[in-house]
């Protein structure tokens, strides 16, 4: 790995010589150890670790699910209620993989977030999150397969739901989203044959999305961390060893979120889920209101706004990879949000209209917000869920247009020579007072 | 001599030769991976079992007037629907009305069989089931995004494109009816 310090690694006995000549894998893992971070990261920077044990918990658990499980329509509910009821901690093994993936979910969300606000997608980090929005890609595909396993009604519906998204493409090309369909479910509808390769696929991509993370924090360490003020390291004076210092930090950050995952388990397992998807998969009803996971919720909103099939799929796809091109978006060369105070009040509107698109996606379309008058048969009227979906989406665009003029003509606050500067001298200084400030201590 | 022509030709630069043996060999390796690729991507279409599963024969004698059946055929719910003449009157007064996908009720039956409409119950937005008695056309709504179907199964509103559609069917009987 580029950009690293001449290795501290200094094998002390035969063996170690031996296996380092041939295989430095203890090298390696040292020297992420001592990997040189910088030393003002906050909290925010723990979820990097978090999504990695969220990972790790993940994939544990999946692996013994799939001990009990059974791919097959006839007998795949079954099997969750086998699991539920007979399995020797089998409720708690599937209850931790369950609400595991919207932890994951949580912690992606929240670690894309401090991203985008303190512009860690900037040069020289483009790569590094590219990567990552190919992670959540892969994550959102491994989640909606697992979601489908249980073979409930819900399960059911949503791989409809999803899997018909792709016939929109027959208003492209008559036929061609049939045919794509067609290929997804292996016959004429969603069904056993769907249930079954969703289940490989559903084994197989966390192990992509490992070897993704592989190469995510390959690319990490050749730049290094970002960090909270957004100037790159500039000399040792500005890093810390990644052990003990973030080891800790991070397991202390770890240990708090698993209080959440274990609150969720213990005390509200079923509190993300739906009753919907007790019931075992009927191809002849839906549910009378269906609704995909929280964290899709936004997503849905996006395409439930826009009454027409084939815009209203590309405007939920583009939601997505509208996040690809970020780093070729933002104009602006300051990258920390801090020294941006008016990028800063359009990225929080961001966040709260990406919160409100996930609450609309929870509500009914015709449910009215806020109440003008009522029906005859005395129904409110009004301003509907649908309209707020709609006006939350073009704001949900309109802050990467924003981004990209806003980086042109703003006047960024005077940003700090170098981390060590805010680090002990608290307000940012003008280049040169480092060494003042360091004695005043 | 043949053996001296033929050590000389190897040592001339032939490029056409050269040319047509990279281009010759690249086609084998895209042709040979290309054929491998297609069962590949083949298998994960309807298995011969599936599209067997080519009709199915219903018999409605017990499907009372305004009263309406839903069957499996090929995985997805086919609705059989015993019409009120309210229902068909409804559907024919609104013909030339202005819809997404404008066509006749008479095109939807079977002539002489206007009472029984035979749809997929498949919205033809995303696939979900729609229930009847929704919607203010008095017909079908679907529950995920709202689409709205009249007592033909024709789209009036809502974000599918298109109406409910007629499968191929057949009365085989007084009582029967073969779809597919």
């Amino acid at each position: 790995m580029s950009g690293h310090p001449p290795s501290a690694y200094e094998p002390k006995t035969g063996i170690e010589r031996w296996l380092d000549a041939r295989l430095p894998i203890v090298r390696l893992a040292v020297d992420m150890m001592d990997f040189p971070t910088p030393k003002n990261l906050n909290y925010w920077w723990t979820f990097g670790g978090i999504l990695a044990v969220c990972l790790v918990s993940q994939i544990i658990t999946g692996v013994i699910l799939a001990m009990h499980y059974v791919p097959n329509a006839d007998m795949a509910f079954n099997s969750v209620e086998h699991i539920m009821r007979d399995v020797n901690y089998g409720w708690l093994i599937r209850y931790m993989h369950a609400n595991g993936a919207s932890m994951f979910f949580l912690a992606v969300y929240i670690h894309m977030a401090r991203g985008m606000y303190y512009g860690s997608y900037k040069a020289p980090r483009e790569v590094l999150w590219l990567l990552g929005c190919i992670i959540y890609l892969l994550m959102m595909a491994t989640a909606f397969m697992g979601y489908v396993l249980p073979w409930g009604q819900m399960s059911f519906a949503g791989a409809v739901v999803i899997t018909n998204l792709f016939s929109a493409f027959d208003q492209v090309i008559p036929g061609l989203g049939t045919a794509i369909t067609t290929w997804l479910w292996g016959g004429f509808a969603v069904g056993g044959a769907t249930l079954n390769r969703f289940f490989s696929l559903h084994y197989l991509l966390p192990f992509m999305i490992a070897g993704v993370v592989v190469l995510h924090i390959w690319a990490l360490h050749v730049p290094g961390n970002n960090n909270p003020i957004g100037v790159e390291v500039k000399s040792k004076a500005d890093t810390v060893p990644f052990h003990p210092y973030y080891t800790v930090k991070d397991g202390f950050a770890i240990v708090a979120f698993f209080v959440l995952f274990a609150w969720f388990v213990f005390f509200a397992p079923e509190a993300l889920g739906h009753v919907d998807n007790q019931t075992p998969a009927n191809p002849l009803v839906t549910p009378a209101h269906i609704v995909p996971e929280w964290y899709f919720l936004p997503f849905y909103a996006i395409l439930r706004s826009i009454p027409q099939k084939l815009f209203g799929v590309l405007a939920m796809f583009g939601a997505i990879a509208v996040l690809f091109v970020l780093p070729w978006i933002d104009t602006s060369k300051v990258k920390s949000m801090r020294y941006r105070p008016t990028a800063r009040i359009f990225f929080l509107m961001f966040v709260a209209a990406a919160i409100g698109l996930g609450w609309c996606g929870g509500k009914e379309p015709d449910d009215v917000v806020l109440t003008f008058g009522h029906t005859a048969t005395g129904d409110p009227t009004g301003f509907s869920v649908v309209w707020l979906s709609r006006i939350l989406a073009i704001y949900y665009y309109a802050y990467f247009v924003i981004l990209f003029f806003l980086g042109l003509r703003e006047n960024p606050l005077p940003v700090p020579a170098n981390i060590s500067t805010p680090v002990l001298g608290g307000a940012a200084m003008p280049a040169g007072s480092a060494a003042q400030a360091e004695k005043k201590g | 001599m043949v053996d001296t022509a033929n050590a000389e030709s190897h040592h001339q630069d032939d490029p056409s030769r050269r040319d047509f043996i990279h281009i010759a060999a690249i086609t084998g390796a895209v042709g040979g991976v290309a054929a491998l690729a297609w069962p590949l991507v083949d298998q994960m279409n309807p298995s011969g079992d599936t599209l067997a599963l080519a009709s199915v024969e219903y018999d409605f004698s017990k499907v009372a007037l305004g009263q309406q059946v839903s069957i499996l055929w090929r995985g997805k719910p086919v609705f059989i629907r015993n019409r009120t003449p309210k229902e068909i009157a409804e559907a024919r007064a609104d013909d030339h009305a202005s819809m997404p996908d404008p066509q006749t009720d008479a095109a939807r039956v079977k002539p002489g069989k206007e009472e029984w409409l035979v749809l997929i119950g498949v919205c033809t937005h995303l696939g979900c089931v729609p229930g009847f008695g929704g919607g203010e056309f008095g017909g079908w709504l679907c529950p995920c995004h709202g689409s709205v179907y009249d007592t033909s199964g024709r789209i009036r509103h809502g974000p599918a494109p298109k109406n409910l559609a007629v499968p191929d069917y057949a009365f085989t009987g007084p009582t029967k009816v073969k779809i597919g």
